[in-house]
C-alpha cells in the first residue's frame, strides 16, 4: 500500500536519507525511534507535506512523489491534535467533506457512524478548547477518517494523554483497525505501544531505518546493539569474541556457532534474568555467581542490579520474590539467563 | 472558608489564589510604581494640557473652517487607504516571512523594518528622487497622468511606505501564531493552499492582521516629516497644525490637533472593539 523507494528529504540541520519500506495493505505498521530520529519527516513525506529531496512515494500504486497533499486522500493525526480552534467538533469533523466530490448524503450518514463509532455524538457541537485529551485525539480520528482515506498517518497519536485516556484510545486504535481494515501506520517512541498495536515495526536512528521486521522479529532479534537497547535490552556488553566463546567483564558467554575473534556486543533483556540463591539453573542457562549491588523498588517491580565480576547487569524481580526471598544489597546469589535469550552482535 | 489569623483579624481563603501580594515597604515594589507614574503622566501631561487649553468656543469655531474639515477629512482617509494598500499588498509577503525559510530572509526582514528606521524627511526626498521628474520611473508616471508632488496620490504613496512595516510585522506574527500543523491537517483533508489560507489560516489570525491595519493607519495619520516634502498642499492636519502653528501660534493649532486626537480616538477605538474576541471564543 505504502512503498517508499529510497526516499531522502533535507531539511535544516536534518536529513533523511535512503529509507525504502514497503507496508502491505490493511497492515498496521509501527515506525519506532528516539526523538530526532526522523520519524515524523517519514511520516510527512508520505503526507506529502515536506519536499523530497530525492526517491519516491508509492501509495496504493501510484507515484505520489510531487502530488500536493490535498490530493492524495491520506489521513493524519497529530499528538497535539492540531484540531481547528474556531470550529466546533462538527465542522471540524465535517471539514474535508466538500473535497473529494463526497458532500452527499451518504457521505453525511458515514459521518454519522464514524460519530457513533467513536463515541463523540454527545460533544459534536462543543468546541475543541474544552474537550479532554482523549476526546480530542477521537475527534482528530474521526475528521482523519471522514475523508474515507486508505492510509491513516498516526503521528505520536497516544503520547500527549493522561495515561488513563492512553489505554483507552490504544485499545480504540485497535478496534478501529481491525474494524475499517485501512493501513495504519504510526509514529511512536515507545516500544510498548509498537508492541501491543504494530504488526510490523521500522526501527529509524538519525534518518536512517535501522531494521524493519514483523514485531516479534524485532523484539526478539533486534539487528543492532541500537535496537537491542532501544528494544529493552537493556544490559548491553562490549565482549570480544574468541571461537565459541564471548568474554566480557571477566565473564564467558557461550554462544551457539562460532563468532571469530573480533569485537562484539552483547545484549539481554533485564526481564529475561532469573536470580537464585543457590544455583539451581537448567540445563540451558548460563549462570554466573554475583553480589546484588542495588535494589530499587518500582512499584510491583524491584530493579534489581547485580555484579558479577565486572559486569553489572541490570534485572527486575516482581516485589513479591524479592520480599520472600529476602533480598538484600550486599547478598550474595546467582544470575542466571536463557542462552537463547541473549543476542550477540 | 475564613482563616483566622495570628493578629486576630479574618483573612480570605481565596488570598493566595491569583496575583502575588508584594509586602509593602519593598525597595522594589516603590522603584517600579514611582517609575510606572512617571511614564504615564510623561505620556498624559502633555496630551492632556493641549486637549483641555482650547475654550469651547474656539473648537467649536475651528470645526466649522472648512480648512480644518478638509485637512482632517483628508488625513483619515489617505491613512485609511494607505493602510489598504498595505493590507493587500503586505498580506502575502507578511505570510511568506511566516512560514517560510530560505535564504536572505533575514535581509528581507531589515529591509521589510528600514521605513522605520530612516527619518521622516529623508523618506520624502527619497520618494521624491524617485518619483519626481528628474527620473524616469516619475516620467512614466507623469506620463500615464500620476503626479506625485503635491498630490493626494503622492500622501498615499507616503504614508503607505512609513506604515507598511507595522502591518507586515504584526500580520506575520498573527500567521506565526497558526501552528503549521493546522495547515498540514487542512490539506490532507482535501483543501488547496488557498482554501486552507482562507478557512484555517485567516480565521485565526484576522485579529492580528486587524491589529495591523490599525497601526498601520495610526502610523500614517501621524506622519508630518516625510509627508511635507511631497505634499505641502493639498493639507494633510499636521501639516495644517504646522502651518498655523508658524502662521499664528499655539493657540491656533491647538483645536486642530484636539479634533484630530478626538477622530482618531473614536475611529481606533470602534477597530479594536470589533477585535475583540467574542464570549464565545474565549
Amino acid at each position: 500500500m505504502i512503498k517508499l523507494e529510497n526516499l531522502s528529504v533535507k531539511l535544516p540541520g536534518f536529513a533523511v536519507r535512503n529509507v525504502n519500506l514497503q507496508v502491505a495493505p490493511g497492515e498496521f505498521f509501527a515506525l519506532l525511534g528516539p526523538t530526532g530520529a526522523g520519524k515524523t519527516v517519514v511520516l510527512e513525506s508520505i503526507a506529502g507535506l515536506l519536499h523530497i529531496t530525492a526517491g519516491k512515494v508509492r501509495v496504493a500504486g501510484r507515484d505520489m512523489t510531487r502530488l500536493p497533499p490535498e490530493k492524495r486522500r491520506i489521513g493524519i493525526v497529530y499528538q497535539d491534535y492540531a484540531l481547528f480552534p474556531h470550529l466546533t467538533v462538527m465542522d471540524n469533523i465535517c471539514y474535508g467533506l466538500r473535497y473529494f466530490n463526497q458532500d452527499t448524503k451518504a457521505a453525511r450518514q458515514r459521518i454519522g457512524d464514524l460519530v457513533d463509532l467513536l463515541g463523540i455524538a454527545g460533544i459534536v457541537h462543543r468546541r475543541p478548547l474544552h474537550l479532554s485529551g482523549g476526546e480530542k485525539q477521537r475527534v482528530c480520528l474521526a475528521r482523519a477518517l471522514s475523508v474515507n482515506p486508505e492510509v491513516l498517518l498516526l503521528d505520536e497519536p497516544l503520547s500527549a494523554l493522561d495515561p488513563n485516556f492512553r489505554e483507552d484510545i490504544r485499545r480504540l486504535l485497535k478496534n478501529l483497525h481491525g474494524e475499517l481494515g485501512i493501513t495504519f501506520m504510526m509514529v511512536t517512541h515507545d516500544f510498548n505501544e509498537a508492541l501491543y498495536l504494530a504488526d510490523r515495526i521500522g526501527v529509524m536512528r538519525q534518518g536512517r531505518m535501522e531494521q524493519i521486521g514483523t514485531t516479534e522479529d524485532v523484539f526478539l532479534r533486534p539487528a543492532t546493539p541500537f535496537v537491542a537497547e532501544f528494544v529493552g535490552m537493556k544490559n548491553i556488553f562490549e565482549v570480544a569474541l574468541s571461537g565459541q566463546q564471548a568474554v566480557f567483564g571477566g565473564l564467558n558467554f557461550p554462544m551457539a556457532e562460532p563468532g571469530g575473534d573480533k569485537r562484539g556486543v552483547l545484549a539481554i533483556r533485564p526481564e529475561d534474568i532469573v536470580l537464585q540463591r543457590e544455583d539451581g539453573f537448567e540445563g540451558g542457562f548460563v549462570r554466573y555467581a554475583g553480589v546484588i549491588e542495588q535494589i530499587v523498588p518500582a512499584g510491583l517491580w524491584h530493579e534489581v542490579s547485580v555484579r558479577c565480576q565486572q559486569a553489572l547487569f541490570k534485572t527486575v524481580i516482581d516485589r513479591k520474590t524479592v520480599l520472600s526471598q529476602g533480598y538484600g544489597e550486599g547478598d550474595a546469589v546467582f544470575l542466571g539467563f536463557d542462552k537463547d535469550a541473549a543476542r550477540v552482535f | 472558608m475564613a482563616v483566622k489569623c495570628d493578629d486576630g483579624k479574618v483573612g480570605a481563603a481565596g488570598e493566595t489564589a491569583g496575583k502575588r501580594r508584594v509586602s509593602l515597604g519593598s525597595p522594589f515594589l516603590y522603584v517600579t510604581f514611582f517609575c510606572s507614574t512617571a511614564v504615564l503622566l510623561f505620556i498624559v501631561m502633555p496630551l492632556f494640557q493641549m486637549v483641555s487649553q482650547p475654550s469651547l468656543g474656539a473648537l467649536h469655531e475651528t470645526i466649522r473652517d472648512p480648512e480644518v474639515l478638509s485637512s482632517i477629512w483628508l488625513s483619515v482617509y489617505t491613512a485609511v487607504i494607505a493602510a489598504a494598500i498595505a493590507f493587500v499588498f503586505g498580506t502575502p509577503l507578511a505570510y511568506l516571512l511566516a512560514r517560510h525559510d530560505f535564504v536572505g530572509k533575514k535581509l528581507v526582514e531589515s529591509i521589510v523594518d528600514l521605513p522605520i528606521m530612516i527619518p521622516h524627511p529623508v523618506v520624502g526626498i527619497a520618494i521624491l528622487s524617485l518619483l519626481g521628474r528628474g527620473h524616469p520611473l516619475g516620467q512614466l508616471m507623469a506620463k500615464v497622468g500620476l503626479r506625485i508632488m503635491g498630490s493626494v496620490t503622492g500622501i498615499i504613496v507616503v504614508l503607505t511606505f512609513v506604515g507598511l512595516p507595522f502591518y507586515l510585522n504584526a500580520a506575520k506574527s498573527g500567521f506565526e501564531s497558526v501552528p503549521v500543523r493546522l495547515e498540514n491537517v487542512s490539506r490532507s483533508l482535501g483543501a488547496s493552499r488557498a482554501a486552507t489560507f482562507f478557512r484555517v489560516t485567516f480565521p485565526l489570525s484576522w485579529r492580528h492582521m486587524l491589529g495591523g491595519v490599525i497601526m498601520c493607519a495610526a502610523r500614517a495619520v501621524s506622519e508630518f516629516g516625510a509627508v511635507v516634502i511631497v505634499a505641502y498642499h493639498p493639507m494633510i492636519a499636521p501639516v495644517l497644525m504646522y502651518e498655523r502653528f508658524t502662521a499664528y501660534g499655539l493657540k491656533y493649532s491647538q483645536p486642530v490637533g484636539v479634533w484630530l486626537i478626538l477622530v482618531c480616538l473614536l475611529l481606533f477605538m470602534a477597530l479594536r472593539l470589533v477585535s475583540l474576541p467574542s464570549k464565545v471564543e474565549r
